[in-house]
């Protein structure tokens, strides 16, 4: 038999039917729902007098447009309000399991999903959001989809998707003391540019990726899309059955074992061939940050944005153009730089890992009074969690507050919102402009990078702190 | 929904000449608080066509009453980032009816598409000329012919490439829910293996 990659394994077994010339058929295994991008996919559906095709296939969660204050209060804002009573409305209509505002399950969708182990290795998954890509990290096909490809799945469970292009990263070797999966991604995003992966869909391997813990390997799959690929998949091992095991909706007992034995095939055979490959060394890598207006415009914390010289001659305009938004100059340095809020969460870091990572680092000292901290936990068992361990009380004693759990600042649709022309260094996943807030600027790190911000209210290395 | 049909159309042009032009900025999340898919056009591009006050920005391109037409012309890496079809919908509500670029984003590719928009990719040069040309002259055309696959300008013609089932939709005006529709049988045997 010929060679397989994981992709192809997942993917083939998935096809339903291949239009000659055109997309397959997929089926699609679990799909998640939030009450931004469904609306209008329940809207249509009723349009054509259907109803949802497998309710029990869908999950949904509200998180973009929530509050992260005063949860068990009255939404005050009206369309927000709106559009979360409105997917309770129609998951209650659909039988479709709904965690909703204040259920001690709520949180951001990727949080939710991995952790009450609706989210499997051998899956197909979809969900009208980007980074649905973060679910790859247990070797189940999972991509973001439009609206009205939401439509598709809950009236057919399936979708027309034309099969990407495969590519494999490897990245061999030990991170250094510091250097996270988050610094690991933005270096792969910084190599590759924005739209080095387009038509794409991304295996990460080699020993650093191993390594890497279940949490860390989400934050490098959910990135994936910031380098434009469709998604990012890790084959599963026994990190991964360890992680998923014992899980709310995990498989018990004799299905535990045979779903393990089946998912151990999941990996890319010898020989297998990739459309493309690229491999990294773990040592090269240092922590990371962004100065532009777009993920890959990264840098090791200790280096300088390019120089004229240093950008290819044809982007230059652009990339002056993104810098003047940032407030920056070519060549400057990063460190140093002043900061005034510093925000931990999202579904790339807004795992117990991360909050972990942040309270080691501000234990014992105080954060800047010049910098505002919001620390967002990704869900509410993250946040109960985060409790039990004692956590939110190094992180009160640090002078940090935790806020309520949900995407917050990550794309400040609700009131978390940088204000224009201030400096956010934030764990989330994009710095475009606006993103956190009409005129925000944003440097995406990892969280131990974002806790150094935090404590000194400049570009610090974290490093240096430990 | 079902779709416009796309055959040929012959437009003035839009300039854009931005890189990597992310669904932020075509519709930024503040306006995604609708539960319905119309008006997005109102807010396409809202921060850089709309000042912090709310009144217009002189200096955006559709601000500029030089320059209209339903094509929109973009800067390589058209529409990264999210998955927001609110972005096809906003371009698709402003009017435009093809983007061209010399590069797509994925998602927003398929977006599109599934909104009887358009995306047209282009070779960088190709492109280059494109801008030239509506800067020497804003009453330029484009002619977009889906059936032979073909963008021209000034009689220099380029074909595009476009997968030959979407071209199918797009051209009769069909979209993707009722193709799975008729697949229901299929996909019920499908689930029983
Ligand atoms: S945290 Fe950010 S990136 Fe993740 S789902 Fe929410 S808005 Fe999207």
């Amino acid at each position: 038999m010929e060679p397989k990659t994981l992709f192809d394994k997942v993917w083939d077994a998935h096809v339903v039917e291949k239009i000659d010339g055109g997309p397959s058929v997929l089926y699609i295994d679990k799909h998640l729902i939030h009450e931004v991008t469904s609306p209008q996919a329940f809207a249509g559906l009723e349009a054509r007098g259907l109803k949802v095709f497998r309710p029990e296939k869908t999950v949904a969660t509200p998180d973009h447009n929530i509050p992260t204050v005063n949860q068990h209060l009255k939404i005050e804002d009206d369309l927000s309000r709106n559009q979360i009573e409105t997917l309770t409305a129609n998951c209650k209509k659909n039988d479709i399991t709904l965690y909703g505002l204040n259920h001690p399950k709520n949180g951001i969708v990727h949080v939710v999903g991995p952790e009450l182990g609706h989210t499997q290795p051998g899956m197909t998954m979809v969900c009208g959001d980007s980074h649905t890509s973060t679910h790859g990290a247990f070797g189940a096909v999972a991509f973001g989809i439009g609206t009205s490809e939401v439509e598709m799945v809950l009236a057919t469970q399936c979708i027309l998707q034309p099969k990407p292009k495969k590519m494999r990263i490897t990245i061999d070797g030990e991170l250094q003391k510091g250097v996270t999966a988050k610094d690991l991604t933005l270096y792969v995003i910084a190599q590759l540019g924005t739209g080095g992966a387009t038509g794409y869909f991304v295996e990460y391997a080699g020993s650093a990726v191993r390594n890497l813990t279940m949490e860390g390997r989400m934050t490098v799959c959910n990135m994936s899309i910031e380098m434009g690929a469709r998604g990012g998949m890790i084959a599963p091992d026994e990190t991964t059955f360890e992680y998923v095991k014992g899980r709310e909706f995990a498989p018990k007992g004799e299905d535990w074992d045979k779903a393990v034995a089946k998912w151990k095939e999941l990996k890319s055979d010898e020989g297998a061939v990739f459309d493309k490959e690229y491999t990294y060394k773990a040592e090269d890598i240092e922590p990371m940050l962004t100065y532009g207006t777009n993920p890959g415009m990264g840098t090791g914390i200790s280096g300088n944005i390019p120089t004229a010289d240093e950008v290819e001659a044809s982007e230059l305009p652009t990339f002056k153009k993104s810098l003047e938004y940032m407030g920056f100059g070519l060549g400057d340095k990063l460190l140093g730089k002043k900061v005034d809020y510093v925000f931990v969460g999202s579904c790339t870091n807004g795992r117990i890992e991360d909050l972990r990572m942040l309270a080691s680092l501000v234990k014992g000292k105080k954060k800047a009074d010049s910098v505002i901290a919001w620390i967002v936990p990704g869900s509410k068992q993250v946040e109960k969690q985060a409790q039990e361990e004692g956590l939110v009380e190094v992180l009160e004693e640090a002078g940090f507050e935790l806020r309520q759990p949900g995407c917050s600042a990550c794309l400040a649709m609700n009131d978390d919102k940088i204000p224009a022309g201030k400096y956010s260094v934030s764990t989330s996943n994009r710095n475009f402009e606006g993103r956190q807030g009409p005129g925000s600027r944003t440097l995406l790190a990892s969280p131990l990078t974002a806790a150094a911000a935090a404590v000194t209210g400049v570009i610090t290395d974290p490093r240096e702190l430990f | 929904m079902p779709i416009d049909k796309f055959t040929v159309l012959e437009s003035t042009y839009v300039p854009l000449p931005i890189e990597n032009v992310d669904t932020d900025q075509i519709i930024p999340a503040r306006f995604l608080k609708a539960t319905s898919r119309e008006g997005f056009g109102e807010n396409l591009f809202r921060d850089w066509r709309f000042n912090p006050d709310g009144s217009a920005n002189e200096d955006f391109v559709l601000n500029d009453s030089k320059y209209s037409g339903q094509i929109l012309v973009a800067g390589k890496n058209f529409g990264s980032g999210s998955s927001r079809e609110h972005a096809a919908w906003a371009v698709h509500d402003y009017g435009f009816k093809v983007v061209v670029s010399s590069f797509f984003a994925d998602i927003f590719r398929n977006n599109a598409l599934n909104n009887g928009v358009l995306p047209v990719v282009v070779s960088p040069e190709f492109l280059s000329k494109v801008f030239a040309a509506v800067e020497a002259d804003n009453g330029q055309k484009l002619v977009v012919d889906l059936e032979e696959q073909s963008i021209s300008l000034n009689g220099e013609k380029e074909e595009f490439e476009i997968n030959p089932y979407k071209k199918n939709c797009l051209l009769n005006g069909f979209d993707d829910i009722d193709y799975l529709l008729n697949k229901k049988e299929n996909i019920e045997e499908f689930e029983q293996e």
